[in-house]
């Protein structure tokens, strides 16, 4: 290796060096500067109360149990349908332009921006189907939205169970169903349940596909057809508004660091997963 | 080469002449034939993997298939519990019978078939799950008994694939735990749960030290007292030391099926006679 060579190693290194850096610096500089403006407002109280006067007072209560509400209804709707269309395309298809087609619907389906789901799930389910402003309506919209991720991440997870499983589990008599049931569901469930994961995520921190479709409302839901306000539609409100930036920050802390827990979780169960294929 | 080792296209006159020589070394003892082979030919795409193989199984005993890699040995093995199924563009031609019953035939229970004639993979491969869970999935895909009497049954398999007194203190540990060779008894274990009638073995002891294939010889001599053993081996030691029976491949065809003392010491054909001295392969 010539000496000029060398010196292009040592300038491309310290390049790559200085773009990590400006990432990193990037990322915590956002997160220490949300942290740093927010942590303050936390407290007991800011988790357990209601709001007063539209937010400048008093806590987040009814708006943390309305984010939970909202994820679990898009989740336990997109969950079934996503793992059901991931079981459908790898084990019950061949490749073919259909399977090619609902792949290419599912990517689509994932790069559409948020607030045109927004607006189709205003569009739909509040007005056409007279949902109104309500966890149903928001539930909906965020589980399509989220059905792409669940797709792809269950279908690389149920391709990633070995195939001579599959085999073992027909030679002893096992039919495809039973196969599924028993056999691939159970060890491609890690690698499903970080897909699912990982769409909660997305539920927690979305704005503009919920404000138009669950609404802002600051009361405790008594139905599924009552409207709630998400912490990010609040953060959003709070801020735009005016009303307060020191509860907007402490709200902001608190999502981030939600979302933060949830990666976590999911890197927990990631890891697992790859411990379980590996076979210790 | 004779005449008589030239496997038939088609025609009756011609099959009859050589089943006499090599398609059928039970002959005379018709009553112990447990699955017969007729014509089978099959195909992958384009591929003429199997060519016209005519055998019989008998019972009780222990069929080798041999030859070299990729001479359609493991092919004509999974041909039996039609595990060729599941592979993408396959044809088959010919007739399987399991007892007087043609198995490719359209009504016939894959999943009852499957029951019958089981399989021990090469590798082996006991599912990521427990060692009771890997013993109790068949009982539970089949149905079989209340969950009262699984461990007794489960006691009962696992001291049939010897592999009780290694194990009885850990059912509920990882199956991956074990060394291969228990992993491979655990196979044998989960398979002859669920009671089949005729084994098929797939190089089951090629992943294994010679020591543990010994074990698994051994196994295999006092399990065909109760079961059909076919067993595909590319070991021709092995094919002389365990089988009762073996039939020579090559490039598909079913060269000479014959009594394992004759293919071994009188064969008829002088391909196989090379193969087996080691000429090729």
């Amino acid at each position: 290796m010539s000496i000029n060579q060398n010196i292009i190693e040592k300038i491309v290194k310290i390049f790559l060096w200085i773009f990590t850096i400006i990432t990193i610096f990037i990322l915590f500089y956002i997160v220490g500067f949300i942290l740093k403006n927010g942590i303050g407002g936390l407290s007991k109280e800011f988790f357990m109360e209601f709001p007063k006067s539209m937010g400048r007072e008093g806590g987040i209560f009814p708006i943390i149990i309305g984010t939970i509400l909202l994820t679990l209804a898009a989740v336990f709707i997109a969950g079934p349908l996503g793992i059901g269309t991931a079981v459908y395309l790898t084990e019950y298809t061949r490749e073919n332009r259909i399977t090619q087609m609902i792949r290419f619907g599912a990517d689509c389906l994932a790069g559409i921006p948020s607030i045109v789901f927004g607006l189709f799930g205003f569009v739909l389910f509040v007005i056409k189907l007279k949902m109104g402003w309500s966890i149903i309506s928001g539930g909906l919209t965020l589980s399509i939205m989220i059905l792409p991720t669940i797709i792809r991440t269950s279908e690389e997870a149920i391709k990633a169970v070995p195939k001579p499983l599959r085999e073992v589990s027909y030679s002893l008599g096992g039919t495809k169903w039973q196969t599924i049931v028993f056999i691939v569901i159970p060890q491609a469930l890690p690698g499903i349940l970080t897909g699912i994961i990982l769409s909660i995520g997305r539920c927690v921190g979305e704005t503009a596909a919920v404000i138009f479709t669950a609404g802002s409302s600051l009361r405790l839901p008594n139905s599924l057809f009552d409207s709630v306000r998400t912490m990010s539609v609040h953060f959003y409100i709070l801020s735009r508004e005016g009303i307060s930036l020191k509860n907007a920050y402490a709200t902001a802390s608190v999502l981030i660091i939600s979302i933060g827990m949830i990666n976590f979780l999911s890197y927990w169960i990631m890891h697992r997963f790859i411990r379980r294929i590996e076979g210790k | 080469m004779g005449r008589s080792m030239c496997l038939p296209i088609i025609g009756e006159p011609v099959r009859m002449a050589q089943g006499e020589h090599m398609g059928s070394p039970l002959r005379g003892n018709i009553m112990d034939i447990r699955m017969q082979i007729k014509d089978l030919s099959l195909w992958y795409g384009q591929f003429h993997a199997l060519k016209n193989i005519n055998m019989e199984i008998a019972e009780n005993r222990i069929t080798a298939l041999i030859g070299p890699s990729g001479c359609g040995k493991s092919t004509l093995l999974r041909t039996l519990n039609r595990m060729n199924d599941i592979i993408d563009g396959v044809k088959i031609s010919g007739r399987i019978f399991l007892d007087n019953k043609d198995i490719y035939q359209e009504n016939i229970g894959l999943t009852e078939l499957r029951k019958k004639i089981g399989m021990v993979f090469q590798h082996p491969n006991p599912f990521p799950l427990s060692i009771y869970e890997n013993l109790t999935y068949g009982l539970r895909i089949h149905n079989i008994g209340e969950k009262s009497i699984w461990d007794e049954k489960i006691e009962k398999c696992l001291r049939d694939a010897w592999l009780w007194d290694d194990v009885k203190d850990k059912l509920h540990s990882s199956a991956l735990d074990l060394s291969l060779d228990q992993k491979q008894k655990l196979c044998i274990a989960r398979l002859i749960i669920i009671e089949p009638e005729v084994i098929l073995m797939d190089e089951p002891c090629s992943t294994l030290d010679p020591i543990a294939t010994m074990k698994i010889e051994e196994l295999m001599n006092t399990l065909k007292k109760d079961y059909t053993i076919v067993i595909v081996t590319h070991n021709m030691q092995q094919a002389a030391r365990v089988s009762d029976y073996s039939g020579f491949l090559l490039l598909g065809e079913l060269i000479e099926f014959d009594d394992t003392n004759n293919i071994f010491t009188a064969p008829r054909d002088k391909r196989t006679e090379d193969y087996i001295t080691g000429r090729f392969g």
